[in-house]
């Protein structure tokens, strides 16, 4: 019991590394030992990671092979574009709706309809309004995003203490000095969990709106692998997908610290 | 170091009355308040939660308006906030996200100094608050007792005729609000800046104040003015004096009735005051 316990306890790495072994021979297990009739058709992970790492890979996509980079290239610019479409619009539409009683009074109950609709929903709106093939999937992969982090920026102004912009008005501060410094940096540590969600939201949401592309990307190669019933392709790319979702996570938690050196310090004091 | 406020700072509450709205309901807050703050002294107000203490701040701070009667600093009718009056808030107002350094300049720079003024005099300012091997420490970095020298620091750069401390040495332990009593009358000494503090704390009132302020619960009027011509610069053996005492005796009484009414109104947050007279009647 007690070796149990200290397993759990164990640094990271470890504990990070014994949960995917565990994850991985229950997936090998499943599908190749057990061979449970939903699970058959699903490749084992060795297959996949045999594909994934061939020199000559049996569908012509793996690690080896140009077209696997440029339907990363397409999905990563897709991503961004979106993803910064999401903090430019959202965090000015938070801050103003945080900061103006008014606005916000006019637009929350507009967003807070808005911000549930699933991305797929909006593509048909897409293709109508708006023109070409790379608009419409970068919108459909923005719009979840960008309510995200328009409702996380609210919340994060909403929480700055009131003493603070008390305290401004009395030292002289100017409406410009109290937006760039109170409400902006005040309201950070919610901006950047917002965009930490926003960031995954877009990964979810660039499947749906490569669909719509009919031509690269990661998501569209998911379906077309899938109507071709290569499902080491489907499973190699939705790991492709789940491996750059994380690596933005990571990078906007870098920069997120790098903006907010107080919170560290913070952290360190208690 | 701070320069002498000469004679800066004279406010004068003539009739003031504020109302505010508590679930729909008007509730009269100050009644035909007049009081004098007279320059160059140290005014202590005192009073249960509901007395208004915090309506009054606001306005003489300038974030409300009076619905009746008038406040004037210098003669001057006191419409919106500004550097002429700082308000040192409960806790600590310091802005986190910035240095010790930049928290002071904020005043200077919001006013548009140069930057070498701006630094000359915030590096001076945070000598005189002892912070100098402090100012690129974020505040959640200090003690307690550093951040409220901060927040002086903070509010002092601006050369203000008068300061507006509000519980500012709530929350600090014992010991370190003792010190940080000594420290401001040292301050307040060196510069006779005009200062309003409140509290809570009968005694460190008797021992900071040249005069004593005590409000009426709910609405606030002014119940009396204790004079306390103790002599400066005070060490904290005056507490064992027989003025003091006399004093002391004098004004736990008034204070009681007014906290115990604010209590009878089952206002909880008066339990503060309550039991910190207690606390003090049981020591005497």
């Amino acid at each position: 019991m007690t070796r149990i316990k200290n397993l759990a306890a164990a640094p990271t790495f470890y504990a990070a590394l014994a949960g995917m072994i565990l994850f991985f021979s229950s997936w090998y297990f499943l599908t190749e030992t057990l061979t449970l009739p939903r699970f058959k058709n699903i490749p084992d992970p060795l297959s996949v990671v045999t594909e994934w790492s061939a020199i000559h890979p049996k569908y012509g996509v793996s690690l080896f092979t140009k077209p696997y980079y440029v339907d990363i290239l397409y999905s990563i610019i897709r991503t961004y574009a979106a993803f910064a479409g999401a903090v430019v619009f959202g965090v000015s539409l938070g801050i103003v709706m945080g900061w103006s009683r008014i606005l916000h009074n006019y637009t929350f109950p507009l967003v807070e309809i808005f911000r549930p609709m699933p991305p797929l929903s909006w593509i048909p709106l897409a293709v109508l309004v708006l023109p070409g093939i790379e608009l419409p999937v970068v919108f459909v992969t923005f719009i979840a995003a960008f309510f995200a982090t328009v409702l996380n920026t609210l919340l994060g102004v909403q929480s700055i203490n009131r003493d603070y912009f008390l305290a401004a008005k009395c030292l002289g501060a100017k409406p410009r000095d109290i937006l760039f410094h109170v409400v902006i940096p005040g309201s950070l540590p919610f901006i950047f969990t917002g965009l930490q969600i926003a960031m995954g939201i877009a990964w979810m949401s660039i499947v749906a709106g490569e669909i719509i592309a009919g031509q690269r990307g990661l998501g569209y190669y998911i379906y077309e692998a899938a109507a071709l019933f290569q499902y080491e392709q489907v499973i190699m790319y939705m790991f492709t997908l789940g491996f750059l979702g994380y690596v933005s996570s990571v990078a906007i938690r870098y920069v997120g610290n790098l903006l907010m050196a107080w919170e560290e310090a913070k952290r360190k004091a208690r | 170091m701070v320069e002498k406020a000469a004679d800066k700072g004279h406010v004068v509450l003539n009739n003031v009355s504020k109302c505010f709205f508590e679930d729909e309901k008007k509730i009269l807050c100050l009644d035909q308040l007049s009081i004098e703050i007279p320059p160059g002294q140290l005014t202590v107000l005192m009073g249960p939660s509901g007395c208004g203490k915090t309506s009054m701040i606001n306005l003489i701070a300038g974030y409300e308006t009076p619905d009746t009667g008038s406040i004037t600093i210098d003669g001057e009718k006191i419409t919106e906030p500004g550097h002429d009056r700082l308000v040192v808030f409960q806790e600590t107002a310091l802005f986190p996200w910035m240095t010790v350094f930049n928290n002071v300049a904020f005043g200077p720079k919001a006013k548009g100094l140069a930057e070498k003024d701006i630094k000359e005099k915030t590096e001076s300012i945070l000598e005189t608050v002892g912070l100098q091997d402090f100012q690129d420490k974020y505040p959640t970095q200090l003690s307690g007792g550093m951040q409220r020298r901060a927040e002086l620091a903070r509010a002092l750069v601006n050369e203000p005729s008068v300061m507006i401390l509000d519980e500012p040495f709530r929350g600090l332990d014992a010991m370190t609000r003792e010190l940080m009593q000594e420290f401001y009358l040292k301050l307040f000494d060196e510069t006779k800046i005009t200062t309003l503090f409140v509290t809570h704390e009968l005694e460190e009132a008797i021992f900071m104040a040249d005069t004593v302020i005590i409000l009426t619960y709910k609405p606030g009027r002014v119940r009396k003015v204790v004079k306390v011509p103790l002599e400066r610069p005070r060490h904290f053996s005056v507490s064992a004096s027989k003025e003091y005492m006399d004093i002391f005796n004098d004004t736990i009484e008034i204070l009681f009735e007014e906290a115990k009414k604010a209590f009878d109104h089952d206002d909880a947050s008066s339990l503060d005051i309550i039991q910190s007279l207690k606390r003090n009647s049981d020591d005497s």
